[in-house]
């Protein structure tokens, strides 16, 4: 026990000093603006006045967040990526809800290891297992980089992840694939849910795949075989704002894109 | 202690799709019935309302409508030697909780179990002798045939508004049809939905190789459609969110809109819910059933005494009242003896992927059960000589409606994140249609439900154990099968194809289907089943346990018709033998 508490007092400081660096991200994000840009080059549907506020994450973890996601879905010749649909915000809002904290979901102990078909039977809620695998991956990349995550070049950025996915890295309190699995998961779930959550900012998401979100009748379309159907998608805050016609039972009334594919 | 309420006729603990039906049809008789649910009331409005029914983390990922594993789960293990664990979250499969039950968000095919499935021992001992099963395969005759079932088939499939093609009228093969079905009375109720590119594709490809493929059953309505109860369902509109969330066009065959509004108004029937029951009381000599305990949402105790008491909660639960409540004796793996828990079996589901470069599915579009199918790969319908297996499953194209979050395969191989990830599933989200195959699962004496020693719900009592794991039987069919399936893939000409048997060991983690089956099976032998023909506890006959729990080891189809067709039967049993003259069936 007394081990354990030093040590974690020890990964703290490491993290506390290796953040000071990158520090002017707190306040203004110097690639916000950046960022904006590219969302309204991309975005044919108007842009939605989200507030982008952190609630629960710490300053650090939301700057490893925000690279980390950037890296899953990246920014591209395809448009933004996970960072500019506000997916660090949608995992800040699900950490601290019945999400982050099993709200739903059996907690009583005991916790042994089990086996991989035996699924999560890990003692932390998934909040606590970002606080303590972000603080331990920031502690391992400043021993082996010298810099914190979020200060990496995207290479070695992409190194660690993948090190992560496989396993290769040792992080004391949850296994490193394990983690990486929910991050993953949860990135690719605030890059496609609906906005309401926080992500899929502007429809990102859905505009990338093709995907029109809040469904229509589709009764005169099911049998138009190999004719795509592509709509401006349309989200649940659009008809709750009334910001899309509808029919009688509620289902908007896509608009039809151009064609072109 | 528990405040004893006045006696009614019929307690029915489960509002789900056998609940509302026993409660609505036995009400009717005059009895006063009451049944107890664990969960909320929920109705298509205001519950099930656009625009937030069509919302894939909420229904989808968080599980919005279905069993809260904060109070109550399943420990599980593969086999006997392992430690059974806690199912933390869900997602092998998805029970429901609240009113309606799992019938909320089933993806409504509609299936008959064909006749081979009732009778699976003898028939596959007649014509393979006694060494094609495996040893330690329990898998028996049901005590019932198709025929005996066929007019309960027929009236579960009116109420809930099913749309198909018979293939096998009276005896007759009809063209369109499954021609490996059993023989039906008449037409289905409703005809066959429209047919997506996926499905189209995937007929062509069948027939090119000499395989009758037709429409999938499903009680998604193809047009406006009352049922024998005078209850209208809307016909659907293909929008691609059904299983896993509700309907919010009342376009789903559900107790809410087949059963419910009809239900709620008769003056006989209460609804309690948010209580949960805990135990049914026996009498000292345990011959009767006396009452059921539970506790409603303030946790206080009622005892509702009940001259019938009908279990018709997901398998889980009927096994697992039983098991808390003394009825029947508890099944020992060891000895081979006792029947509670006893023939617990699954599916063995498996897929084949196809991607395009040149076709487009508008994969966000489709029902539930949308699609295809060829059955001659299904139970005893080709020749199993030689091949070491029983059974088999249906081969179906899916167009269930892809929603992004969980639904947009790429090929083998293909990366998991980064920008080549981005640009083969912006590529291929619409660009893909899969084939499912429903692998059957036979029975075996190492898989079981009892109670866990370890773990217990939110109210003290300990949780339900499930030690379960394929054998070799479902994994050579489910390659076998799903090689046939892959030929009919290969010849919808796609660029790349993912070809997915079941393998390995069982797990509880990915979604692969909410059709647990056993552990309260039904037959003509005390000794190996818990309920017998009518699904009437041996023991205990004023206790009938009416679910999948009866199924004695489950088929290459969906479950739910059949479970429909036992409800029909089970309800006709009580209603036309049981209230008669009390007592047992058998």
């Amino acid at each position: 026990m007394e081990e354990s508490s030093g040590r974690r007092w020890f990964l703290k400081s490491v993290a506390a000093v290796g953040v000071a660096a990158p520090a002017a991200a707190f306040g203004a994000d110097p690639q916000s603006h950046h960022h904006r840009e590219l969302v309204s080059q991309a975005g044919s549907v108007k842009g939605q006045s989200q507030p982008q506020v952190y609630g629960w994450l710490t300053q650090p973890e939301q700057a490893f967040i925000e690279a980390a996601v950037a890296r899953l879905i990246p920014a591209d010749e395809l448009g933004p990526g996970a960072k500019e649909a506000g997916v660090s915000y949608f995992i800040d809002q699900q950490l601290a809800g019945a999400y982050g904290t099993m709200a739903r979901n059996y907690k009583q102990g005991p916790w042994p290891e089990g086996t991989a078909q035996q699924g999560y039977q890990s003692r932390l809620m998934p909040q606590e297992v970002y606080r303590a695998a972000i603080m331990e991956i920031n502690a391992y990349c400043s021993g082996r980089y010298g810099k914190v995550f979020e200060a990496l070049w995207a290479a070695q950025q992409d190194e660690v992840l993948g090190d992560l996915e496989a396993g290769k890295v040792a992080l004391e309190s949850v296994g490193a694939s394990f983690f990486f699995g929910l991050l993953l998961a949860n990135t690719m779930e605030g890059f496609f849910a609906d906005p309401i959550y926080g992500g899929n900012r502007d429809k990102i998401g859905w505009q990338l795949v093709g995907f029109p979100g809040v469904a229509a009748v589709y009764s005169e379309f099911i049998d138009k075989h190999n004719v795509p159907y592509k709509a401006e998608p349309v989200s649940i805050a659009d008809l709750q704002q009334h910001a899309v016609a509808v029919d009688e039972h509620g289902h908007p009334l896509h608009v039809l894109l151009a064609k072109k594919d | 202690m528990a405040t004893k309420l006045k006696p009614v006729d019929v307690v029915v603990v489960g509002v789900g799709v056998t609940g509302a039906i026993l409660a609505k049809e036995l009400a009717e008789t005059g009895l006063k019935v009451v049944g107890i649910e664990r969960g909320q009331m929920r109705d298509t409005y205001p519950d099930f309302q656009m625009p937030n029914a069509h919302d894939e983390l909420k229904f989808q990922r968080r599980h919005e409508l279905m069993q809260d594993l904060s109070r109550e789960t399943i420990t599980f293990r593969n086999n006997k030697d392992e430690t059974a664990l806690p199912m933390r979250y869900l997602g092998s499969f998805k029970p429901g909780e609240g009113v309606g039950g799992a019938g909320v968000h089933w993806g409504t095919q509609t299936w008959r179990f064909s006749p081979w499935d009732f009778e699976t021992r003898s028939r596959t001992v007649a014509r393979y002798g006694k060494n094609h099963m495996a040893e330690d395969c329990t898998s028996q005759d049901w005590g019932v045939t198709y025929d005996e079932l066929e007019p309960h088939f027929d009236m579960f499939e009116r109420v809930y508004g099913v749309c198909g093609k018979a293939g096998n009228l009276k005896g007759k093969i009809i063209p369109g049809g499954n021609p490996h079905e059993g023989p039906r009375s008449r037409e289905f109720p409703l005809p066959p939905m429209k047919m997506s590119y996926a499905a189209a594709l995937f007929t062509q490809a069948a027939q090119s190789l000499g395989y009758k493929p037709f429409p999938v059953p499903v009680s998604t309505p193809s047009k406006v459609y009352t049922n024998p109860y005078g209850l209208t369902m809307n016909a659907c509109v293909y929008c691609g969110y059904c299983e896993g969330f509700a309907c919010e066009m009342a376009s789903k065959g559900s107790p809410q809109t087949t059963v419910l509004p009809v239900l709620m108004k008769n003056k006989n029937f209460e609804l309690r819910t948010l209580a949960n029951v805990i135990k049914i009381n026996l009498d000292p000599a345990k011959k009767r059933a006396v009452s059921v305990t539970y506790v409603d949402s303030r946790g206080r105790e009622f005892e509702q005494p009940a001259d019938l008491v009908l279990l018709t909660s997901y398998v889980f639960n009927n096994v697992r009242l039983m098991l808390h409540s003394g009825i029947g004796k508890p099944y020992d793996p060891v000895t081979n003896t006792g029947v509670v828990g006893r023939n617990y079996a699954y599916q063995t589901p498996s897929s084949v992927t196809m991607f395009f470069e040149d076709k487009y599915f508008n994969s966000f579009m489709g029902a539930g059960g949308l699609g295809m199918a060829v059955d001659e790969f299904n139970n005893d319908n080709f020749d199993h000589g030689g091949l070491g297996f029983i059974g088999g499953g249906f081969i179906k194209s899916v167009s269930s409606g892809a929603r992004p979050i969980e639904v947009r395969p790429l090929p083998s191989g293909s990366p998991r994140w980064g920008s080549a990830w981005k640009k083969a599933t912006a590529h291929y989200f619409n660009r893909n249609f899969a084939l499912a195959l429903q692998g059957a699962c036979q029975s075996y004496r190492g898989n079981y439900l009892d109670l866990d020693p370890t773990y217990r719900d939110a109210y003290g009592l300990p949780l339900l154990r499930m030690t379960f794991d394929r054998h070799d039987n479902e994994h050579k069919m489910s390659l076998y099968i799903t090689n046939k399936a892959a030929e009919i893939g290969k010849a919808t000409g796609p660029s790349k194809m993912n070809v997915n048997p079941r393998s390995g060991k069982y797990t509880i983690v990915p979604y692969q289907s909410t059709h647990n089956t056993g552990g309260a099976v039904m037959g003509n032998d005390p000794s190996t089943s818990a309920v017998n023909r009518y699904l009437q506890s041996w023991d205990v006959p004023n206790v009938f346990v009416i679910g999948a729990s009866a199924f004695p080891q489950n088929g290459g189809y969906n479950p739910t018709d059949t479970v429909g067709a036992l409800t029909y039967w089970a309800l006709d049993a009580i209603k036309n033998k049981y209230l008669k003259n009390p007592g047992s069936l058998y």
